[in-house]
């Protein structure tokens, strides 16, 4: 025991006396969250819009304004021809352009069928999708609003409520994800890096000759990690009450017992890539390329998962983060308790289990 | 209590490191591998320190196997690697305490082994040990291998790139640690530190050339050698290495050392040779071999 908390004690040293590292692993959550909260978003506000209107008429003024009224779009521009859409796409700042077409109120009233057409700039394929749906229940709306006066029959109206996120707020998707990155990269990274800096520094020559036992090593790397990564979870979880308003509908001790879970899941990996490294520059880009891309990719953090390719879906069982992920969502914004995701749960216990075992048996006991 | 080793033999991929390796280490006994680099003591080493696994033979540290008895041996072992191997980011007194502390020990239990050297770097135990000059760093390493009171402490080139004042400390220290009985395995590339052990094995590429005590390895050498000096070095040595009865021509130091042939060798003749090859201030004169020019008659 004395020999444990001997080897503790000296790898909490190095982590205080790494000015640098230690900057790293409590900036980059903070850095991380207030990026992803603030900057990176899925929403839109303001979108500059083009107008064309061959019309010129009531009706059409009322939507114009309707849409002007509303605080996704902002019109900047009335344009006078067909040729200068182009032209106004082209410079960049107008996101979206409405076409009224020719009598449009006219149409509207005596064919009871008139046509706007809404162009897009899909060089980025997501925005131009919501402003797409956006115009169109702005429409919709308007429609329904004339459609009172007029009886019609059979029609069907449609009611959407986002449930668990009704705002839409993205930053409800991204706190799981980037909690998600952080903790994986912070365990993961640190704790191969530092096993193969011993390696590298010749230490674990001296190690190897001395009656420590292989799994106080390893159990002594990863104890002062699990300490800051629990912390790092801590700062992550009160930005977001604090700063994003998220809130967490579950309780927060199963919030602390599964972030813990995968924590450990997360440093097991993290010793099963310092045991294949020899070097801290390939410990690191290992964690690197081999970590941060699959679960930025292929965790659902961004990307649907129901929507990838069946062979990326296999691939992506595979990952403790995607389930964690699962796990993070159920609680945070569901509510969640543990008799629905006991089936994540396990299978991030087994991760965590199998990568230990192959962990302790591929620890060398002898330099080769 | 000592070391025994038989028919060692280690390759790697291409390279054979170590062929057929046998010798005995007495207890109490401070042993010097001596050898350029390269010529598989690291190797030898790692074998011994339960690091490596011999392709062939088989070794005892202190009566335990070191393959199965692996366990035994790291507790009883002290072993300073050729290259810095502590933490640079403790300082010296942390970097003792945790050694003490693996080695389920304490500094003050064994502290009368270590006093000697750690007094001469007590005055900078706080200080980290990545910012310890050369000489200082071996004393902490020194001192780290020692704090559990080792059977047999294995040196491997521990005076590499440390200035000659502090190689001679370092010596003087492992003479009187050889006082408290533990027996040394010291390796070194300086072939005056040999005449500082008991005995001494010569090894170059993976083979040893000849094991006994210093003194018996010199006198068996079997000629004269002379120290030959002049005004030009560089044209001493080639003129040295045309002359048609000359046997062995080595820089050493400020001379050349010189062997002939021939039984009957007389310098005066050589000294002729010399001036007629535009070379001045010439002296010839007899001097004793040393384990340098015993090890390059083996290796020749």
């Amino acid at each position: 025991m004395k020999r444990f908390i001997g080897f503790v004690t000296k790898e909490f040293y190095h982590i205080f006396r790494d000015r640098r590292s230690l900057f790293i692993l409590f900036g980059m959550p903070i850095v991380q969250i207030l990026l992803f909260g603030f900057a990176i978003t899925n929403e839109i506000n303001n979108v500059d819009i083009a107008i064309l209107d061959h019309s010129n008429d009531a009706i059409t003024k009322e939507i114009i304004n309707k849409i002007s009224a509303s605080k996704y779009f902002s019109i900047i521009q009335l344009i006078e021809r067909e040729d200068d859409i182009e032209s106004v796409f082209k410079k960049g700042n107008v996101k979206a352009v409405l076409n009224f077409e020719q009598d449009f109120s006219k149409n509207l009233i005596k064919e009871r069928q008139a046509t706007v057409q809404i162009l897009t700039d899909a060089t980025d394929p997501n925005t131009a999708n919501t402003i797409s749906n956006y115009v169109n229940s702005i429409l919709k709306k308007y429609q329904q609003e004339q459609n009172k006066a007029i009886t019609i029959n059979y029609v069907i109206v449609s009611e959407p409520r986002m449930v668990y996120n009704p705002e839409l707020k993205s930053v409800y998707m991204f706190v799981p994800g980037v909690m998600t990155i952080i903790l994986m990269l912070v365990s993961a990274m640190m704790t191969s890096i530092s096993i193969t800096r011993e390696k590298e520094l010749g230490t674990m020559e001296i190690l190897l000759v001395s009656p420590i036992k292989p799994f106080q090593v390893i159990v002594g790397k990863v104890f002062p990690y699990i300490f800051l990564s629990v912390i790092n979870a801590i700062i992550i979880v009160l930005l977001s009450i604090f700063i994003f308003k998220m809130p967490v509908q579950g309780s927060l001790i199963l919030l602390a017992f599964e972030s813990i879970l995968f924590i450990v899941s997360a440093l097991a990996l993290g010793i099963l890539i310092s045991t294949i490294s020899a070097t801290q520059q390939t410990a690191m880009m290992i964690s690197l390329m081999g970590l941060m891309l699959p679960v930025i990719l292929l965790s659902g953090f961004i990307f649907p998962i129901s929507s990838m390719p069946i062979p990326l879906q296999f691939i992506s069982h595979a990952i403790p983060a995607k389930w964690f992920i699962i796990i993070l969502k159920g609680i945070m914004l569901k509510g969640v308790g543990l008799e629905f995701i006991w089936k994540e749960t396990l299978i991030l216990i087994g991760m965590t289990v199998l990568f230990m075992g192959i962990s302790v048996k591929k620890y060398k006991i002898r330099l080769e | 209590m000592g070391i025994s080793i038989n028919h060692i033999s280690k390759s790697y991929k291409h390279v054979k490191a170590l062929q057929d390796i046998s010798f005995d280490v007495k207890p109490n006994e401070l042993f010097g591998l001596i050898g350029p680099d390269g010529a598989g003591k690291t190797t030898l080493f790692r074998i011994l320190t339960t690091l490596l696994i011999a392709n062939e033979g088989n070794a005892t540290i202190a009566g335990y196997d070191v393959i199965h008895d692996f366990k035994e041996i790291r507790k009883h072992v002290g072993y300073m690697p050729g290259k810095f191997s502590l933490y640079q980011d403790l300082t010296i007194e942390e970097n003792l305490k945790f050694f003490a502390t693996i080695f389920g020990t304490t500094i003050d239990e064994n502290y009368d082994l270590i006093k000697d050297i750690y007094v001469q770097i007590e005055p900078f135990k706080n200080r980290r040990a990545g910012k310890l000059s050369g000489g200082m760093k071996q004393k902490l390493a020194l001192c780290c291998a020692l704090i559990h009171k080792p059977k047999v402490l294995f040196l491997d080139e521990p005076t590499t790139g440390v200035d000659p004042v502090s190689r001679k400390e370092f010596w003087d220290m492992l003479k009187r640690l050889q006082q408290k009985n533990i027996t040394i395995l010291v390796s070194t590339p300086y072939m005056d530190e040999a005449a500082l052990c008991d005995r001494i094995a010569l090894i170059q590429d993976g083979e040893i050339l000849q094991i006994d005590t210093p003194e018996t390895i010199v006198k068996q050498y079997p000629k004269t050698i002379y120290n030959v000096n002049a005004s030009n070095m560089y044209q001493l040595i080639m003129s040295l290495k045309a002359y048609p009865h000359q046997y062995s021509v080595y820089p050493f130091g400020e001379f050349v050392h010189y062997t002939d042939t021939r039984d009957g060798f007389n310098p005066d003749e050589l000294k002729q040779y010399l001036q007629a090859q535009n070379l001045s201030n010439i002296t010839i004169e007899k001097t004793q071999a040393t384990i340098e020019d015993s090890f390059m008659e083996f290796a020749k």
